[in-house]
């Protein structure tokens, strides 16, 4: 281990585990696409999940806000603990789950409305503030997804007339609106330029003193820039989980290595 | 290792490779050239030693370029990274021992014309065979990536120093018998000491092959050959 | 090269073929329509709107007939309509892969192509028959009848279009399925969902077979949905087969405003769903 890793391992010995997923194994149908993963996030910090297309990662992403249940025929077993409490466990109120772990999916997805309405609507699900909390509300969301210069002075525009990048960083601050506790991104630069890709990089920079994120990509150079633990997935399965630094330079498992510096196939 | 999906990449990084393989064997042959001339009193080896330095100047320069072309174009992770990263500083070594042997020749070519005595050459030639050795096993753990073999390396180095501390000692004491030993002896002093330096470089080239094998650096610390202020008994002269 | 020159042979052909078909259908539609401006539009005038229909030989006008016409057809949508929209939603949200789904998506096409004149027979058996006299009421249900399966076909199309993502999302901020369909499916195919009620009231407005079974006619003014009622289609048929020239004239003219009325509902519908396009 190199030096620098051996301190940060240090100081996140005593790092407090947001989630953990125990043995979890996930079924579409007869399919088996999770095989027994267990890993932590850590609070606060960022947890990159990399890997080849079909190995999983998004389905353990999809996992830990019970996104699946949208779905009869896909099951999860095994544990997922959140502060303390088994997410997976039947009794679980899925919506209250949601507004504790927000996503943002990989094609932005503004709601039909203003892009006021969009961020309002999260809040006004949940509590009952007058306008004008309201309002400080919705710049507070603009400003950390770093939007409110482009749109403070039309609001009422629609959420579908803005571009790509703006979009995503909309989803995004609709995520940060109602507060969650953690920010789960799927892969959410791969429909966007390299401009609109940087700003959200800086933003996970900036997220993450408040928020416990769990980002998945394809990129790895991404993955090296914004992360500071990483797992690599191959088919279901985790091969290895560590401090990002550490695995980008000197990966523990051959097949990350592999990956990692394009020999794979 | 398999071979990259990308072709081109294992290309670029085995062009560096034999780069390194020509400065290694340019170097290896300075240094045996530099030697020999100053053993043997030959002006006519050590100018033609001098002139092969640039050729290594030139190595050195394009490898850098190469590297940082790579690194743009590949973004290399994990062993490539370190693979190019190693190659930069294995060059940057190569092309000191070589300016190291350049300077043997020059002194060479000065204490051809004033010779003194020939019998203080001898401790340098022995100096001299095990920086030989110490610097022909680092390049061939390079090309081998042999972890085990660079760390011999590293240890050996200690012997150079101990060594360099008695020739240190006898040359110290031919000038003293003699002033007018001074200036050869002094020239050769330096000799030791370029000689003692390229052992150190073989060192680095020993610390960069380790840490391209397997990701770790060697401690801080490396043992060094007993000094002359040290309470051991000398070892005779 | 000769295969090329082939080619593009057949394509002008086919093209030519295309463009006189098109021109073919298109010159009934304009024929139509030309017929029935100049045969009704002589007549068009406030009393039409103002006086009810007459006796045969002499002066009067449409107002009972388009008072109950419109009558009945905001009922049968009212019925229908939303009927139809809960159907849909369920068949696109809650039910989607479920046998239940299969079936009525199969009878619902069925019930699509039935002939009208069947539905109204059905309702005046379970309706008239039943209380023994026509009504308006009875009207009103066999439009509904036929209004269902064309707002729960058009229902579940629209709603299917929404992507699932739009719903993922939704779903991520912690709503709850009824939220998720009602304050963002529903609004995504607003307008999808609007053309199809459109359309339906469209086509009932000019269905006249059923409602000879169920409303039968009304030669006087009456809003009382439990006595039989005037309707434009009706008094057309009734008029149009007459020997009286007055009455022929005024059968055109309704004619003549039904088809107005539906041009305007399609015009309408179609341009709801040019607006809301995305970019």
């Amino acid at each position: 281990m190199t030096t620098l890793d051996a301190k940060q391992t240090q100081k996140d010995a005593k790092l407090p585990q947001k989630v953990s997923v125990r043995g979890l194994n996930f079924f579409y149908g007869d399919l088996q696409a999770l095989k027994n993963v267990s890993l932590p996030l850590y609070a606060k910090r960022v947890t990159a999940f990399i890997g080849p297309s079909g190995c999983g990662k998004s389905t353990l992403l999809r996992v830990l806000n019970r996104m699946y249940d949208l779905y009869p025929n896909q099951r999860a077993e095994g544990e997922v603990v959140l502060d303390g409490e088994n997410i997976l466990r039947p009794g679980q109120d899925l919506n209250i789950l949601r507004a504790r772990v927000g996503m943002v999916f990989q094609k932005p997805t503004p709601f039909p409305m203003s892009v006021y309405d969009n961020i309002a609507f999260g809040v006004r699900l949940y509590e009952r503030i007058p306008k004008s909390e309201l309002d400080d509300r919705v710049e507070a969301a603009l400003r950390s997804a770093a939007l409110w210069p482009e749109v403070k002075d039309n609001l009422k525009a629609s959420g579908l007339s803005l571009s790509g990048g703006q979009q995503q960083r909309l989803c995004i601050a609709r995520t940060v609106a109602i507060e969650p506790e953690i920010i789960l991104l799927d892969e959410p630069c791969s429909a966007l330029d390299p401009i609109s890709t940087a700003k959200i990089e800086e933003l996970i920079d900036e997220l993450k003193e408040n928020y416990t994120i769990a980002i998945v990509t394809h990129n790895m150079q991404q993955a090296a820039r914004v992360s500071d633990y990483t797992a690599f997935m191959y088919i279901g399965e985790l091969i290895e989980f560590g401090v990002t630094g550490q695995m980008f330079t000197s990966p523990a498992n051959k097949r990350t290595q592999n990956y990692i510096t394009g020999r794979f196939g | 290792m398999t071979d990259h999906i990308v072709k081109a990449y294992d290309t670029e990084l085995e062009g560096l490779g034999q780069k390194i393989a020509e400065m290694g064997g340019i170097a290896e042959k300075m240094l045996s050239d530099a030697m020999d001339a100053l053993s043997d009193f030959d002006i006519k080896l050590a100018q033609s030693t001098i002139a092969c330095d640039p050729r290594l100047d030139i190595l050195q320069r394009e490898i850098e370029e190469q590297a940082i072309l790579t690194i743009a174009r590949r973004q290399p992770l994990a062993v490539d990274l370190r693979e190019i990263i190693a190659t930069i500083r294995i060059s940057n070594d190569l092309e000191r021992v070589g300016d190291l042997a350049k300077n043997i020749a020059r002194r060479a070519i000065k204490i051809a014309a004033d010779v003194r005595i020939p019998r203080a050459i001898i401790g340098l030639k022995s100096m001299h065979d095990s920086a030989a050795i110490l610097l022909k096993d680092v390049l061939d753990a390079y090309s081998q990536r042999d972890a085990q073999r660079a760390r011999e390396v590293w240890l050996f180095d200690a012997d150079l120093d101990s060594l360099e501390d008695s020739v240190f000692r006898d040359l110290l004491t031919f000038m003293m018998e003699d002033p007018r030993n001074i200036s050869f002896c002094a020239h050769l002093l330096f000799c030791s000491k370029n000689i003692e330096r390229i052992g150190d470089h073989a060192t680095n080239i020993a610390e960069t092959v380790v840490y391209l094998v397997s990701g770790e650096s060697m401690p801080t610390d490396r043992p060094k050959g007993r000094s002359l202020l040290s309470d051991s008994p000398s070892v005779p002269g | 090269m000769a295969l090329y020159q082939q080619r593009r042979r057949a394509n002008a052909i086919s093209l030519a073929l295309c463009y006189a078909a098109t021109l073919f259908g298109l010159s009934w539609l304009v024929i139509i329509l030309v017929e029935l401006f100049v045969q009704g539009i002589g007549s068009l005038s406030l009393s039409v709107f103002a006086q009810m229909t007459p006796p045969p030989g002499s002066a009067g006008g449409l107002a009972n007939a388009i008072v109950g016409s419109l009558i009945i057809t905001i009922l049968g949508v009212a019925i229908g309509a939303p009927l139809g929209l809960l159907a849909g939603t369920y068949m696109a949200e809650y039910g989607r892969f479920t046998k239940l789904t299969f079936v009525v998506r199969f009878i619902n096409d069925i019930l699509l192509s039935a002939p009208s004149i069947v539905i109204g027979l059905f309702i005046y058996e379970v309706m008239v028959a039943r209380v023994g006299h026509f009504s308006g009421y009875a009207g009103a249900f066999a439009l509904a009848v036929i209004v269902v399966p064309v707002v729960v076909r058009t229902t579940e199309d629209m709603l299917r279009l929404v992507p699932d993502s739009l719903r993922e999302a939704a779903s991520a901020l912690g709503l709850p399925r009824s939220h998720v369909i009602g304050k963002v499916a529903y609004r995504a195919a607003r307008a999808g969902l609007i053309t199809g009620v459109l359309l339906a009231v469209a086509r009932v407005s000019g269905e006249t077979a059923p409602l000879l079974f169920t409303a039968l006619n009304n030669q006087f003014f009456s809003a009382d949905l439990n006595a039989p009622m005037a309707s434009l289609p009706a008094v057309i048929f009734q008029f149009a087969l007459s020997p009286y020239k007055n009455w022929q004239q005024l059968a055109w003219t309704g004619a003549l405003i039904i088809t107005l009325a539906v041009l305007a509902l399609s015009i309408a519908a179609r341009a709801l769903g040019a607006e809301r396009t995305p970019k």
